[in-house]
């Protein structure tokens, strides 16, 4: 799957460059952040702007990343989510759970 | 064939990288129901959705992620209703047997049939010949 990673600050920011995130590719996302957090970084900030659609397994692989920051002490949260995509975290409840901002920028300087 | 009526039956291997290919026929076909009362757009979005998650249900855990087997999809659409049959060829599970998430834990997986039984007016998982099948409709008056 295509993702561009940066790293600015103490952040690792992820751009899911998909316009899904599903059962075909999430595997990969969650194996990226897995691999971050093994490395010693804390702190992730996925972006999600280009992805159109979420299933389930896409949500999972956000949930195990969001499990892996916490037992590393560190944190993930989300950007930019497109609407139908934010009512999917509504549909399931996990807007309660991640914090999920309007922008890159303001995601940034909340950590 | 009544005149509204519109049958799509489609054969893939079970493999998720069709996912994305059947996930958009359901899509472009609910943009198109005009006699559709709601918002078409989510419709549509959720179509894709459903149509997501019972095929991953069936590649997946039905049929135990082997690629030489075969997802069968079939799609009916009535003046009415909307219907879609996902079948596979796996040993099958009871669908009222499936817990809803639970909202306090946190677990990776354990979405996908809530989110089609939420989605859906009307859903049911059983046994046909030589395997099983998803069945969920929508009513569309």
């Amino acid at each position: 799957m295509n993702l561009n990673i940066e790293q600015k600050n103490e952040i690792v920011l992820i751009y899911v460059k998909e316009e899904r995130l599903d059962a075909h590719n999430s595997g990969e996302l969650k194996l990226e952040m897995q691999k971050l957090f093994e490395g010693g970084k804390k702190n992730i900030l996925v972006d999600l702007k280009d992805v159109r659609f979420i299933d389930s397994s896409g949500l999972g692989a956000l949930v195990s990343g969001f499990k892996n920051a916490i037992s590393h002490q560190g944190n993930l949260k989300l950007s930019t989510l497109q609407p139908q995509v934010k009512s999917m975290f509504e549909l399931t409840r996990l807007h309660r759970v991640f914090e999920i901002f309007t922008s890159t920028s303001e995601a940034l300087e909340n950590y | 064939m009544e005149k509204n009526e519109l049958e799509i039956d489609i054969k893939v291997p079970n493999q998720t990288r069709y996912l994305s290919l059947i996930g958009r026929i359901g899509e472009d076909i609910a943009k198109e129901l005009v006699r559709y009362s709601g918002n078409r757009e989510t419709l549509a979005y959720h179509i894709n959705l459903v149509l997501t998650e019972a095929m991953v249900n069936a590649i997946k855990y039905a049929n135990a992620d082997d690629p030489d087997k075969m997802v069968h999809i079939f799609i009916n659409i009535t003046d009415d209703e909307l219907l879609i049959k996902v079948f596979d060829n796996g040993q099958g599970f009871d669908i009222n047997s499936v817990p809803p998430p639970d909202f306090e834990k946190l677990e990776d997986r354990g979405r996908g049939i809530f989110i089609i039984k939420t989605l859906m007016d009307c859903v049911s998982y059983r046994k046909v010949s030589d395997g099983n099948v998803l069945e969920m409709s929508k009513k569309l008056r």
